[in-house]
C-alpha cells in the first residue's frame, strides 16, 4: 500500500512540473509584451496630445459647433457601456474588475429606472455579459493583446452613430488604466458627449491668432470624431498593456504555488517511501528474529512460594 | 537658411519628425497650400494628398497623407492623421492595383468606399513618383 501512495505522488509531482514550465513560460512572455505595450502607449501620446490641443486652439478661436457630440442631452435615459476586457483568461482578476465595475454601474441605473446598454469589447466581457443575460448592443473581439487604431476606429463609428441614432444619450467607457506595471486601475470615464471643460479649457500658450480653412466650425466637426476614436485607441493601448501586467503576475503567483506545492509534496513522498522501508526493515527483522527464535527461553521469576507478600518486585513483574 | 519643425503623427505612432525649409499639403476645400518658415499661425483640415517636405539639405519627403489636420504655430507644422505613410514605406506595386481594380469597379457603378479606395491610391502613387503628371486627390 505504501508504495502505491508513492507512486501517485510521484505522478502529482511530474504533472505539477509540467503546469509550472508552462506558467513560467506564460510569465516571461507577458513581461516581454508589456514593454511593447508601454512603448505603444508613449507612441500614442503625441497624437492625442496634440489633438486635443486643436480642439482647444479652435474653441478659443470662437468655433461655435452645433455637434450633438458636444452636446449633453437634457434628459439621460439610456447609457451605453463601452467594457474593455481580454479575449483570454489566465489573467488573474483583470476581466472580473472591468465586469464587476460595469455591472455596478447597470444595476445604479436600473434602480434608478434608467436603461442601458453594454458594448462589449474582448471575449471575457462578451462571454459574460450574454451568460448573465445583459442587454449587449454590439461585440468587439479577438484583438486585445495588440489593438489597432483601425479597430478603435470601429468602435469609434459605431458608439457615434449609437449616439446620433438616440439610441443612447450617454456614453461611458470602462477600462484598466495602466500607471506602473505595478499598478493598475479600472476607471469609468465618459465618452459621448465630450465634456464642455475638455473642450473649452483655456489652452497653455496664449491662443495665437489663427488662420482657419476650412471655417473654425467646420474643421470641429470633422475633427471631434477623430477625437472620440482616439480616445478609444488610448484606452485600447492602457487596457492591452494592463491585461499584460495582470497576465505576468498571476502567472507568477502560479509559478510560485507550483513550487511550493513541489516542495510539500516531495516532502510527504518521501516520508511514505521512508516509513514503506522502515516498515520493511521491521518486517525483515522481526521475520529473522522469528525463524532463529528456538535459543530463546521464557525466564520465570524466582519467587519464596512461602511469601505472600506479593508486593515483592519480582511478583509484580510475574 | 531659417527652418522649421515638421511632425507627421498618427495615432500610433510618430511618422516622420525633422527640420525642413517647406511643406505643401492640401487643405480641405482650399486647394493647395505651403508653409515656409515663420508662416503665421494655421489650423487646417486635410483631404487625401501627397504631401511634400523639404528638407534643409535639399531632399524631399513625400507623404501621403490620408485626411486629417495640420497646424501650424510658433514655426511648428505638425500634420495629424488617422492615416499616412512615408513614400519609402509604400508599396508602390499594391498601390497600382488597388488604383487599377478600383478603377474599374468604379466603371461598372458608383461606390463611396471605392472612390476613397481609389484616392488613396493616388495619392500612395503620387508619394512614391508612380503617377507623375497627375494630380491627386482632386475631385
Amino acid at each position: 500500500m505504501a508504495g502505491g501512495q508513492e507512486r501517485i505522488l510521484r505522478g502529482r509531482i511530474r504533472s505539477v512540473q509540467a503546469t509550472k514550465k508552462i506558467t513560467r513560460a506564460m510569465e516571461l512572455i507577458a513581461a516581454s509584451r508589456i514593454v511593447k505595450a508601454q512603448q505603444r502607449v508613449s507612441a500614442a501620446v503625441p497624437y492625442s496630445e496634440q489633438i486635443t490641443e486643436v480642439v482647444k486652439d479652435l474653441a478659443a478661436a470662437g468655433a461655435a459647433s452645433q455637434s450633438p457630440l458636444l452636446a449633453g442631452r437634457d434628459e439621460v435615459r439610456t447609457t451605453a457601456y463601452v467594457v474593455v476586457s481580454a479575449d483570454r483568461g489566465l489573467c488573474g482578476g483583470y476581466n472580473a474588475g472591468v465586469q464587476r465595475a460595469t455591472e455596478g454601474e447597470i444595476k445604479a441605473d436600473v434602480l434608478a429606472g434608467k436603461d442601458y446598454r453594454v458594448v462589449a469589447v474582448g471575449r471575457k466581457a462578451d462571454g459574460y455579459f450574454k451568460f448573465r443575460g445583459y442587454r449587449i448592443a454590439n461585440s468587439f473581439s479577438g484583438f486585445s493583446d495588440n489593438p489597432t487604431y483601425a479597430i478603435a476606429k470601429e468602435i469609434g463609428q459605431y458608439v457615434i452613430g449609437l449616439f446620433l441614432s438616440g439610441e443612447v444619450d450617454r456614453i461611458e467607457l470602462v477600462y484598466t488604466r495602466f500607471i506602473s506595471p505595478g499598478s493598475q486601475e479600472v476607471v469609468r470615464r465618459p465618452l459621448v458627449p465630450l465634456e464642455r471643460a475638455t473642450v473649452e479649457d483655456k489652452p497653455a500658450t496664449p491662443p495665437a491668432d489663427f488662420e482657419f480653412e476650412p471655417d473654425p466650425t467646420a474643421i470641429l466637426d470633422t475633427l471631434l470624431p477623430r477625437y472620440v476614436e482616439a480616445r478609444i485607441y488610448a484606452a485600447l493601448l492602457n487596457a492591452a498593456a494592463s491585461e499584460h501586467a495582470f497576465r505576468q503576475r498571476a502567472m507568477k503567483s502560479a509559478t510560485d504555488n507550483a513550487e511550493e506545492l513541489i516542495k510539500n509534496l516531495s516532502r510527504i513522498m518521501n516520508r511514505a517511501r521512508q516509513d514503506s522501508i522502515t516498515t520493511e526493515i521491521m518486517e525483515i527483522v522481526s521475520g529473522a528474529e522469528a525463524l532463529s527464535g528456538g535459543s530463546k527461553t521464557v525466564r520465570f521469576i524466582d519467587a519464596d512460594p512461602m511469601n505472600d507478600d506479593l508486593t515483592s518486585a519480582g511478583a509484580v513483574a510475574n | 537658411m531659417a527652418t522649421m519643425h515638421v511632425e507627421v503623427v498618427s495615432p500610433e505612432r510618430v511618422l516622420f519628425s525633422g527640420e525642413a525649409v517647406q511643406v505643401i499639403t492640401r487643405t480641405l476645400g482650399g486647394g493647395e497650400i505651403a508653409f515656409l518658415p515663420g508662416h503665421a499661425p494655421f489650423l487646417g483640415a486635410l483631404n487625401e494628398n501627397h504631401t511634400r517636405i523639404f528638407m534643409a539639405d535639399g531632399s524631399v519627403v513625400n507623404v501621403a497623407v490620408h485626411g486629417g489636420f495640420v497646424q501650424v504655430n510658433a514655426n511648428r507644422v505638425s500634420i495629424l492623421s488617422d492615416l499616412a505613410e512615408v513614400s519609402n514605406e509604400i508599396d508602390r506595386d499594391r498601390a497600382r492595383r488597388a488604383k487599377e481594380t478600383a478603377e474599374l469597379s468604379l466603371q461598372r457603378e458608383h461606390n463611396a468606399e471605392v472612390a476613397t479606395a481609389l484616392l488613396r491610391a493616388h495619392a500612395r502613387l503620387n508619394a512614391t513618383g508612380g503617377m507623375v503628371g497627375t494630380s491627386a486627390g482632386a475631385h
